[in-house]
């Protein structure tokens, strides 16, 4: 079935933080950990779907001049749910999450498929195009939040893989993984990954960096 | 068809650019919004508050359990807790009209309007704004004050450390030094969360024979009822201690509170 597309399209392939590079402030923040990494997933994936469905049922009402600020309201609002969710029935989690729920509303990847695919296609395919893309990203995340988790304390969502020296065991974390840069580092790597596979993603540089010789053409 | 007639249908068989829809659909949307919104901050608010409660409960329990023998006393003073005042900073009354329930210290120290800023020679613990008003825990029998704790904070070497200081009724011997949150170096710094060390406060003294502040973390072996041993190699998180409770027990801190307390009472 093609609507299945939908779904699996945006996975690998098309994936929205190796493809477009959206939404990585949250891939850098909320990924020092497996569980906040997840937790962050699953509200995103929520509220892609949720949005995608909302917008799509009213598309062909939506004057052109406010459709924006349409979807932002619409967004804000899911987000501010999920938010109240969270804090009212894992408390702990969203002191760790901290403003990162709230700030999914400013992450393009929400307001980038409502305007480019909810707006003109039905509510199914909008709501499978939502979980896809949520998908996409929750995959991006969980891979950086394993690595950083597992390399920076040596556990994955808070169980010990590799016993750390501070504890008694062997293994010395890499302080690194616990800092922002790590995410950027991992997010870069899996970026090139992405691209060494096909060839055809790489942008055209909009600039060519000068190196001080002469240019030659 | 009598459905063309309709108001709603009506409305949405206008034109999408059309004013009046424009208007509407903006309207609606943020209706509805702003409908959902409510409903759902509402419904959940109880869940939340009694989180943020119970967050508070077992930060206080942590710190009371580890004060030696204060259970017994709050028992004989018939009462499961301590009581929350909040004290104006600068002339160490207690401030009216702030709810302690709700009062919170770390937000109100950063936002510029509940805050003042420290002058760089005032700002010995490294704070450069303070609160205005910060929350005292007081624990009282008969209108006699039994135990006070204060909840201070300053830099260490690489992070701010929170304590809580709890002072018995003289107000100058030390109950009980609680280390809340710090991040200072594992290994080193950090130490001073470890309960061996906190147990080296009891019963010293925050200030020297003529009653000026003098509490102090020493390199090596404390000599004075006022000093502390420190952790080699962690001078720096020492110093940073002692300036956060010379400044939180001087003059811009609680001090006036304090000179108050003993002066008057409670």
């Amino acid at each position: 079935m093609s609507l299945i597309r939908h779904v699996t399209d945006p996975l690998i392939r098309g994936n929205p933080v190796t493809l477009q590079i959206l939404g990585i402030c949250s891939a850098l923040a909320v990924t020092t950990s497996l569980s906040t990494a997840v937790t962050m997933s699953v509200a995103l994936t929520g509220v892609l779907i949720a949005s995608g469905a909302i917008i799509s049922a009213i598309r062909r009402h939506v004057p052109t001049s406010i459709r924006l600020i349409v979807q932002i309201t619409i967004i804000a609002s899911l987000v501010i749910v999920i938010d109240e969710i969270l804090q009212a029935y894992a408390f702990e989690m969203s002191k760790r999450l901290s403003i990162f729920v709230g700030l999914i509303v400013t992450n393009c990847l929400v307001l980038g498929r409502a305007e480019a695919f909810a707006m003109r296609n039905p509510v199914l395919p909008s709501m499978l195009d939502g979980l896809g893309n949520g998908l996409g990203y929750s995959l991006i995340l969980v891979i950086v939040g394993s690595l950083r988790e597992l390399l920076g304390a040596g556990s994955l969502m808070g169980r010990t893989i590799l016993p750390t020296v501070a504890d008694g065991g062997w293994f010395q974390p890499l302080g690194l993984m616990q800092l922002a840069p790590s995410a950027f580092f991992i997010l870069g790597l899996l970026v090139w990954l992405a691209r060494a596979i096909w060839p055809e993603q790489a942008e055209e540089p909009e600039f060519r960096i000068r190196t001080g010789r002469p240019d030659r053409d | 068809m009598a459905s063309r007639f309709h108001p709603w249908r009506r409305f949405l068989a206008r034109p999408n650019d059309d004013r009046v829809k424009t208007i509407g659909i903006a309207f609606l949307v943020a209706l509805v919004s702003a409908l959902v919104v409510s409903v759902t901050s509402v419904t959940l608010k109880p869940l939340q508050e009694a989180h943020l409660a119970a967050e508070r409960q077992a930060r206080m329990d942590k710190m009371l359990d580890t004060l030696p023998g204060l259970r017994n006393l709050m028992l004989e003073a018939g009462v499961d807790g301590l009581e929350t005042r909040v004290v104006d900073l600068s002339d160490g009354s207690f401030a009216e009209g702030v709810d302690p329930a709700s009062y919170d210290l770390v937000k109100a120290a950063e936002d510029p309007e509940t805050s003042i800023i420290l002058s760089p020679d005032a700002d010995i613990a490294g704070l450069k704004r303070i609160a205005q008003y910060a929350p005292v825990y007081l624990l009282e029998r008969d209108g006699k004050l039994l135990l006070i704790v204060l909840p201070v904070q300053g830099a260490g070497y690489q992070s701010t450390i929170r304590a809580m200081l709890a002072l018995e009724a003289d107000l100058v011997t030390i109950a009980a030094l609680t280390i809340v949150e710090q991040g200072d170096t594992p290994g080193l710094g950090s130490r001073i969360e470890e309960p061996e060390w906190q147990a080296l406060w009891p019963g010293k003294k925050i200030s020297d024979a003529d009653g000026n502040i003098a509490i102090s973390v020493v390199r090596g072996e404390a000599r004075e009822p006022y000093e502390v041993d420190g952790i080699s190699g962690a001078s720096k998180t020492g110093t940073g201690i002692t300036n956060m409770l010379r400044f939180w027990l001087g003059d811009h801190g609680f001090g006036p509170f304090l000179d108050r307390l003993r002066a008057e009472g409670i």
